[in-house]
């Protein structure tokens, strides 16, 4: 419950006035402020600086240094207020945190400190308010990385558990893991620059042939040539099977782009191997040469940001699509245009369009290269409006996928960052807490006890559990939730147990019972209430609280119940009982809690339960070995 | 020429339109209530003056503008039934506190309504109440009003209850109700009835007294 509606919880209490006519239960008693003081102000002075405020604010979170007990500690007598050693600035941030029930992180705050300001005064940090929660994450996740750096300096990490694949894996993925695996880097590397530069001088004119005609070094210095393609082929091939070794998924790691291009870099070699001598395919197998190319895109291994820019133009496409469509689009019309222009000028260049799409595409890109120029006035007026429209459309989507790439550059900082701060589990498990933290309370205390036996009617018991922490805001707000379960009739239950009693056959929860009624709960598919009921019938069967005006009914339920777990032979019956043992048991609910400890063997305990033995304490209930205890617990609440 | 026309007297509109609303978020957020002078609430109310300042902090906190409308009501209401929606109970309790039916509750709504559910008799309780339950403030409360009501309350307390909600729960208790209050059996219940009826039931008049203390 956030601080600022604890104002609010009188207009709740009030309103649940509402409630009463409709509700056919006595309600229980509301917990009485005991300690009825005014509300007062206090004072809190941190290193020098005074904060005030009022008492109640302190108490809207027992659970913390200063709305417990825990903050006399410091509380200094001479001066009558509390004084605390600490720093005054995030004190800030914390009392308003009392005030509003947000949580702030400033972020001038150094996080380490402002960590350890809320340890002191006991606030966990989870509850930060979504609007500071990513900065205070994102700055605690920097600095423990920056402490992790510092650590692995320092350490000679092998981590002995891995097999060698692993650490092979480990070795190509992350080069500077071992000595090996840079030497392995670096070699890689060299061998396709070598590889590269080989491919490009191959082709390069050297020397003469006595037919006066100049050469390229490759056909010249065949076998050389041949000798390096052939170590480089052997160096790539030899990695390619280690890392097809030594990935963890095979099949994933060969439908990779880098393997994809592994491949087609090795393979124009082997083909070659295999079709030598061929006359036929030599002249594809000269084409195949040219895919040797993609060597170069192994450097993509070696550079991050080579790979971030593939990405980011496979992430452009849309852009990108939308750029060459609309160049399409204009150069198709340009096209179109100057070719009927140029039409009737003899010796024109233009003589279809598509050949005066090239025209057009070196116009717009402002290339101009003079081979295909218009020779009539109309031809040499669309020209130029062409050449203008052209810088236009170019330039125009060109920002766009720059500021793609910087967004996306960006973005996969931040992806990764998240990735491994796992935010989007955390703050649904954060949202839970603060939303749970009340119904929960609420539960606790319930199984605590507290709210048992709190009827109009009459007998207050108690009462050293009333003495447990629980605020008095916090009692209030359960008095409220009781009353709602007593106007309708149910009761509250976890979320867990609610649904551990839907799953949960009642077979568990009788191992005594009747062979007829243990062959009924075999059978799966009778709804839930029906099986947490049927747990009811024993429970009701062997309640004997001594409450005066109940004690009636009691006694009656026991005869019914009596007979009725006799005739629980037939499905239609067993339908029949539940519903009316239900209503029955919601009657005596808060009586139930005698119950829970005889469960076990439900009809022999009768004797056990007896009518003076007082409500026993709840410590009681979890050690009992019924597998079914959380059912049973249930019904105690 | 027509044309070029139309389209800009098309956009003047538009801009207008956007202009308009414009002023009209700007109103709504200017929207602040003063509540009347402490002395005044002081007359109309039983509250004393200390417990009239309590209960405006509390309000002011959560409500910086002085004025709750509904959505902020609910909100506000289903925080503290965390396992169900208390949105509809939340909706039928926004009418009857806004006694002027202006679409939000000011300070002074809120504090008359509080003062005859804390402080006042038994009877104007009563009365409250039946204002509560009658949806259209007709004077009588038919049995769908009371159906709409016993399921708001139902709503609240969300679907992990013991033993587990049943579709017919809301109809059969509104059966016991209109059992206990309708005593001509004519289908409605009348503020006569209803008040009769709950003055005969000791455990309504025990359960009106319950919050006596609450500031």
């Amino acid at each position: 419950m956030a601080a600022g509606v604890a104002a609010w919880l009188p207009f709740a209490r009030a309103a649940a006035i509402g409630w009463m006519p409709v509700a056919n239960l006595p309600m229980p008693v509301a917990p009485t402020n005991k300690n009825k003081h005014q509300d007062e102000l206090i004072i809190l002075n941190v290193s020098g600086r005074r904060f005030q405020t009022w008492r109640n604010t302190l108490d809207r979170y027992p659970d913390t240094l200063l709305g417990s007990s825990e903050k006399e500690f410091f509380f200094n007598e001479e001066t009558r207020e509390y004084f605390f050693d600490r720093d005054p600035d995030v004190f800030r941030s914390i009392l308003n945190f009392y005030r509003t029930g947000k949580l702030h992180y400033p972020r001038y705050e150094c996080i380490s400190a402002y960590d350890e300001e809320l340890a002191f005064f006991g606030i966990i940090p989870e509850i930060i308010s979504d609007c500071c929660y990513e900065e205070y994450k994102d700055r605690k996740r920097e600095n423990a990385e920056r402490l992790m750096d510092d650590l692995e300096d320092n350490k000679d990490s092998k981590l002995p558990n891995m097999t060698f694949r692993e650490t092979m894996w480990r070795a190509f993925e992350n080069p500077h893991t071992s000595t090996m695996a840079l030497v392995f880097y670096y070699v890689t590397g060299f061998f396709i620059a070598i590889s590269v530069i080989t491919n490009v001088v191959e082709t390069v004119p050297c020397g003469y042939m006595p037919n006066q005609r100049d050469i390229p070094c490759g056909e010249r210095y065949t076998e050389a040539f041949f000798c390096m393609d052939t170590a480089c082929v052997m160096i790539f091939t030899v990695e390619y099977l280690m890392r097809l070794f030594a990935a963890p998924s095979r099949y994933r790691f060969m439908r990779s782009v880098m393997s994809i291009i592994d491949v087609v870099a090795i393979l124009p070699y082997y083909i070659g191997l295999v079709m030598t001598n061929n006359e036929d395919v030599s002249g594809a197998f000269v084409t195949l040469r040219v895919f040797r190319v993609f060597r170069i895109f192994k450097f993509s291994r070696h550079s991050q940001g080579l790979r971030i820019l593939g990405y980011t133009l496979k992430s452009c496409a849309s852009e990108l699509g939308f750029l060459l469509f609309s160049l399409t689009m204009a150069i198709i019309i340009f096209a179109t245009v100057m070719f009927y222009a140029e039409k009737g000028s003899s010796s024109s260049k233009f003589t279809s369009i598509p050949a005066s799409f090239w025209y057009t595409i070196v116009t717009m890109t402002t290339l101009g290269y003079g081979d295909m120029v218009p020779k009539t006035i109309a031809g040499k007026i669309f020209g130029s409006i062409c050449s203008l429209s052209g810088v236009l459309v170019i330039a125009l989507p060109v920002p766009v996928i720059v500021s793609n790439f910087s967004r996306i550059y960006h973005q996969n900082q931040r992806a990764d960052k998240r990735r491994a701060q796992k935010v989007q589990k955390a703050r649904l498990s954060r949202m839970r807490i603060s939303k749970g933290g009340s119904s929960s309370a609420f539960l606790h205390s319930k199984r605590n006890g507290l709210n048992q036996s709190l009827e109009l009617t009459g007998s207050l018991e108690e009462d050293q559990q009333l003495k447990k922490t629980t605020s008095l805001l916090e009692s209030q707000h359960h008095h409220l939730l009781h009353c709602l379960e007593k106007t309708t009739n149910h009761e509250f239950v976890d979320e867990r147990l609610y649904e551990q009693g839907y799953m949960q056959t009642a077979l568990q929860n009788f191992p005594s019972q009747s062979p007829s009624l243990s062959s009924e709960e075999g059978i799966t598919g009778t709804c839930c209430s029906r099986r947490t009921k049927k747990s009811m019938q024993p429970l009701s069967a062997t309640h004997t609280h001594s409450h005066t005006h109940n004690l009636q009914e009691l006694s009656a339920l026991h005869i019914q119940c009596g007979e009725r777990q006799a005739l629980n032979t037939s499905r239609s019956s067993l339908n029949l009982m539940s519903d009316e043992s239900g209503s029955l048991n919601c009657k005596s609910s808060g009586l139930v809690t005698t119950a829970i400890i005889t469960i076990p063997t439900p009809p022999s305990n009768n004797s056990r339960a007896s009518p003076d033995a007082p409500p026993p304490p709840n410590p009681d209930a979890p050690p009992l070995p019924n597998p079914g205890n959380d059912v049973v617990k249930i019904s105690a609440l | 020429m027509g044309a070029l026309m139309v389209i800009f007297s098309l956009q003047t509109k538009q801009r207008r339109k956007m202009t308009d609303s414009v002023e009209d978020e700007l109103e709504l957020s200017a929207a602040r209530h003063r509540p009347e002078a402490l002395e005044q609430l002081e007359a109309q109310t039983r509250f004393s003056r200390k417990e009239l300042q309590i209960l405006y902090r509390g309000f002011k906190n959560e409500c910086p503008s002085g004025v709750v409308n509904e959505d902020t009501f609910k909100e506000i209401y289903s925080q503290f039934f965390p396992q169900g929606d208390a949105s509809t109970y939340a909706h039928f309790l926004f009418d009857a506190f806004d006694t002027d039916h202006n679409g939000s509750v000011s300070f002074e709504d809120f504090v008359m309504g509080l003062s005859i559910l804390l402080r006042g008799t038994v009877q104007e309780k009563l009365n409250w109440a039946f204002n509560l339950y009658d949806i259209n403030k007709d004077g009588y409360v038919t049995k769908e009003e009371m159906l709409d009501i016993i399921k708001s309350i139902y709503d609240m307390m969300g679907k992990c209850t013991y033993p587990t909600l049943k579709e017919e729960t809301p109809r059969q208790h509104v059966e016991i109700f209109f059992q206990k209050m309708d005593k001509n059996r004519d289908g409605v219940v009348t503020i006569d009835e209803f008040i009769d009826c709950c003055q005969n039931d000791e455990n309504i008049m025990k359960s009106m007294q319950l919050f006596e203390n609450v500031i």
